[in-house]
């Protein structure tokens, strides 16, 4: 268990609502649920997640921390907004999913080597380096995070999509050189150093 | 007034006269009808028609008017003569709008618009004006039982409309339920807060208006006489008794909890548990400070459960609508003290009727926490509870730890004695049965009103021991005229409810009161002035009339004759239909009237192949249904002859024999919904018809007559598609049956 998680877990004493009203972006709407389950028959992909929405609202009021943080679910969501639109209590569901992933993965008690994180953590890296995603980079870095021979077996799958890529002038083979920067790639990083310093400040 | 003078008007307009041969309608109304005076007039409802009419009765000294033209129920402000008698030939909506367009059927459409005629002219020489019961009396005051909300705001809101009203209340000081509550539920925006009950300045007021008499630890010990004349024994706490007289009744018992012990499962009886009144009594000790048990420790967690022994047949079936607002207020109480403190709601749903939602969001603002659950057990922890439910969004089983476990229990009404198992007891004791005498006498002492009516001492039950009549049909009204129900004896609800009742059951009080000393009938025949008059010297004493009538309206006196409370009927005539030597009728309504409709229709003979069908529509549902049928132009068989009735309760089994005597092919009984569902304005007429009508059979096989020749249905007033299909499926099945071997005779 991470020091932060068990800062975390002597903080809060077992309130695990509180936690999250506190420190998980837009926690504090978790309350207003009122257990309707439009957002659960709503989701594109519910039948694909352990649990829905409206259970992880209800496992937060019950306390169910480790279930909640460790739960594959939270990174599932797909940014559809349809629960958001559909949702009674006006609660922002998708964003609190996110808050939950992040809060989780801050806390590092995240389900290791889940592909969403994995994805994002290589999207993320990709990004604060350049200024922008280096396409190429990214997609080598996702189809090699599981080991060398998957990664090549991955490769072989994709190559018929990067050749057509390539032929029509999509996919540059030189960026894998380093590849081209932002015009002012001090400044990004600056603001992002910003952004970093607010956000600790909710944070424990 | 003077001499009989018959009059008929035959109106040609809306069509009436492209349609139907208005001379031979005139000719008819001359020679078979014998009116003295026949006119026609192109226009008859505007102005100069009606001036016609009523210089007729000025100046030719017409007492009977026959209109021929549209529905009774159409154009009543331009026909509006209250002091000569009236009928209506239905020919617009009842003939040329539901029969067929085209000349094929100007035949049979013609035949049905001449026997409308006659059966108007044949009731018009047997009505007479209401002369209005000459008995009436002049009480306008209000006794009000029942000092909690509904009864101080019942007893304020007569007060406030200048009516003398009397208040009982059982306790030692006004204001019931609500006068024990810490704080109530809010009833304005923004819906967040629990908000001061008031019931303390409401008392105040009303001990204070001048025309309130307030009577504390008071009790009904009897009540006899009716709208109007009421005479009340009022029993005093020392046991002495004081005489009053009111004009009508509100009854505002409310309820009782129901008690928590007979939830055992749930904890009932163990120490940290109780019930919403008694978590209120805490909270009112607490006094906004942090809330305590009864042993003095602070509550630190509270659990409440929802529906605790409601909405389940071992205990009360029903929902009793205040419980998840109360909880939700309740759970604020501890929040508001002391936000840490952890308050959990278990609900099988959760429902907050009204502008409940605002509030139930502003306790989740709160972090109140409500959970979606079914629990199963409450146990002693020691220090506190053990609570066991199903989580059923998580679908697993938890167990709570609390501080304190409060049950939502239920209303129970206050509405007294079940007046079905008086009845039983009442059949019992009078077969000689002692131990049935005695449990009546127990029975008794539970009683609210002490009616010393023949039907019983208390309001009947509608469903749940809730004493209503149709709670939506016609709210606060009970199946006793002039005695009006409100707040939670009615049905359960919560104090807003309670006071708005109130309101409209005093407003019906006072109807009732005035209605009465007018000698007129109360709801559904608000205005009529026609009352039951009995020969008793033909009276068989039978006591048909004095068990069916369903208000409650004939006792009988010490030789067993029945005694007609006028003020207490409601004019649906089902005393008529009952009795069975046909000794009580009304004024403008009366075996004579509707008889001699039926047999001034002529009847074909069997070759013509042209059935009869007599309708017997309920005024209330199934004529209007016909007369909407019409105006949608939905076309029915022109072999029916309608005849509407008060209620099919009124229908006497003399007119069913005399229409098959005469020849008709078969009888069509239109009626409303019975059973338990029932929506018969009168309470049980319909009921009471299908009773009867069952046991016709034997006297159908005695004619040598076939058993569908009788027919019953139930037909609600947005029915006009479905009766038009009724009629000619019926119609259909009597061709097949082939005519009445009874023509010809009659």
């Amino acid at each position: 268990m991470s020091d932060l998680n068990q800062k975390a877990v002597a903080l809060y004493g077992g309130n695990f609502l509180k936690e999250v009203e506190e420190r998980v972006e837009d926690g504090e709407w978790v309350s207003m649920c009122m257990q309707c389950g439009v957002c659960a028959g709503s989701c594109p992909l519910g039948p694909h997640w352990e649990h829905s929405p409206q259970k992880i609202f209800r496992m937060i009021m019950a306390g169910k921390r480790e279930e909640v943080l460790t739960s594959d679910s939270v990174w599932m969501c797909t940014s559809c907004y349809t629960c958001i639109v559909r949702c009674p209590r006006k609660l922002p569901i998708t964003h609190i999913m996110h808050g939950l992933a992040h809060y989780a993965h801050r806390l590092d008690v995240a389900p290791k080597g889940q592909p969403t994180r994995e994805l994002a953590k290589i999207f993320w890296n990709s990004l604060i380096r350049t200024g922008r995603v280096n396409e190429l980079k990214f997609s080598l870095g996702v189809y090699f995070k599981d080991g060398f021979s998957q990664g090549i077996k991955n490769l072989l799958g994709m190559q018929g999509v990067a050749l057509g890529l390539m032929k029509a002038k999509r996919l540059n083979p030189m960026e894998i050189l380093g590849g081209h920067k932002c015009k002012d790639i001090g400044g990004i990083q600056k603001m992002l150093a910003k952004a970093q310093e607010i956000e600790a400040r909710r944070q424990i | 007034m003077a001499e009989m003078k018959t009059a008929a008007y035959i109106c040609s307009g809306c069509g009436l006269g492209d349609k139907l041969d208005v001379s031979q309608l005139a000719k008819i109304a001359q020679r078979e009808g014998k009116m003295a005076l026949v006119r026609e007039h192109a226009f008859l409802c505007n102005s100069e028609g009606v001036q016609m009419i009523r210089d007729d009765i000025e100046k030719e000294e017409v007492t009977h008017v026959c209109i021929a033209a549209c529905s009774r129920r159409a154009k009543t402000e331009a026909f509006n003569f209250p002091d000569i008698a009236m009928t209506r030939a239905n020919l617009r909506e009842g003939v040329i709008w539901v029969v067929s367009e085209g000349a094929e059927h100007d035949e049979v459409r013609q035949e049905m618009a001449d026997d409308y005629v006659r059966m108007a002219c044949a009731e018009l020489k047997k009505a007479k004006v209401p002369a209005g019961n000459p008995n009436h009396t002049h009480l306008k005051n209000i006794l009000v039982v029942g000092g909690g909300m509904s009864g101080m705001t019942a007893a304020l809101e007569a007060a406030e409309a200048g009516y003398e009203v009397i208040l009982v209340e059982k306790q030692g000081s006004l204001g019931g339920w609500a006068g024990k509550l810490y704080k109530r539920v809010p009833f304005k925006a923004p819906y967040a807060e629990p908000q001061e009950t008031g019931v303390a300045e409401l008392a105040a007021r009303v001990s204070a208006h001048p025309l309130i008499a307030v009577h504390l630890n008071t009790t009904v010990a009897e009540t006899s006489g009716a709208p109007g004349r009421y005479a009340i024994k009022l029993a005093q706490e020392s046991g002495a008794v004081t005489e009053i007289a009111a004009g009508s009744i509100v009854q505002a018992t409310g309820f009782t909890t129901y008690d928590i012990k007979k939830l055992p499962e749930l904890g009932g009886g163990l120490d940290h548990v109780v019930d919403h009144a008694g978590l209120e009594s805490l909270a009112k000790a607490s006094n906004g400070g942090p809330i305590r048990r009864a042993d003095g420790k602070e509550v630190k967690s509270v659990v409440f459960l929802q529906c605790a022994g409601q909405r389940d047949e071992a205990h009360l079936p029903y929902c009793s609508g205040h419980c998840c607002a109360t909880s939700i207020k309740q759970a604020m109480y501890f929040k508001d003290a002391n936000p840490e403190v952890s308050t959990i709601v278990v609900y099988d749903d959760l429902r907050v009727p009204g502008m409940g939602e605002d509030f139930y969001r502003s306790a989740q603002h709160k972090d109140v926490i409500f959970s979606k659950g079914k629990a199963s057990k409450v146990e002693s922890s020691g220090s506190g509870c053990k609570v066991t439910y199903r989580d059923l969004i998580l679908d697993t089983d938890l167990v709570l730890d609390a501080d304190l476990v409060v049950l939502a229990t239920g209303q129970v009404p206050s509405s007294g004695v079940n007046v079905a198992d008086w009845d039983r007891l009442t059949k019992e004791a009078e077969g000689g049965s002692e131990e049935a005498r005695q449990q009546r006498n127990d029975l008794k002492r539970i009683s609210i009103l002490n009616l010393t009516y023949r039907q019983g001492p208390d309001l009947p039950k509608l469903k749940y021991g809730f004493a209503d009549s149709h709670f939506i049909c016609f709210p606060y009204e009970t199946q006793r005229t002039g005695i009006y129900t409100a707040g939670p004896v009615r049905r359960p609800m919560d104090i807003y409810q309670a006071t708005e009742d109130a309101t409209g059951a005093a407003l019906k009080a006072i109807q009732a009161a005035e209605n009465a000393s007018l000698g007129r009938a109360a709801h559904p025949r608000a205005g009529d002035l026609s009352y039951p008059m009995v020969r008793l010297e033909g009276c068989t004493q039978c006591k048909r009339c004095t068990v069916e009538c369903p208000f409650g309206a004939i006792d009988e006196d010490e030789k067993r004759f029945p005694v007609f409370n006028e003020q207490r009927c409601r004019r649906c005539g089902t005393c008529m239909g009952a009795c069975p030597v046909r000794v009580i009728s009304f004024e403008n309504y009366s075996v004579d009237t509707v008889g001699s409709q039926i047999k001034a229709v002529e009847i074909p003979d069997e070759f013509s192949e042209k059935p009869r069908i007599l309708v017997l529509a309920c005024e209330n549902d199934a004529y209007p249904a016909l007369d909407m049928a019409g105006l949608s132009r939905i076309v029915y068989s022109a072999f029916v002859r309608v005849i509407p009735v008060r209620c099919l309760g009124s229908v006497n089994t003399i007119w069913i024999t005399d229409a098959l005597n005469s020849g008709y092919d078969g009888v069509m009984m239109m009626g409303c919904r019975k059973g338990d569902e029932y929506q018969c304005h009168f309470v049980k007429g319909s009921e009471l018809a299908g009773y009867r009508m069952s046991k016709i059979g034997d006297t159908l096989t005695q004619m040598g007559l076939e058993p569908q020749r009788v027919s019953t249905y139930e037909i609600a007033i947005t029915d006009n598609a479905r009766i038009a299909g009724l009629i000619n499926d019926y119609v259909a099945e009597l061709v097949e049956l082939g005519p009445s071997p009874m023509k010809g005779f009659g």
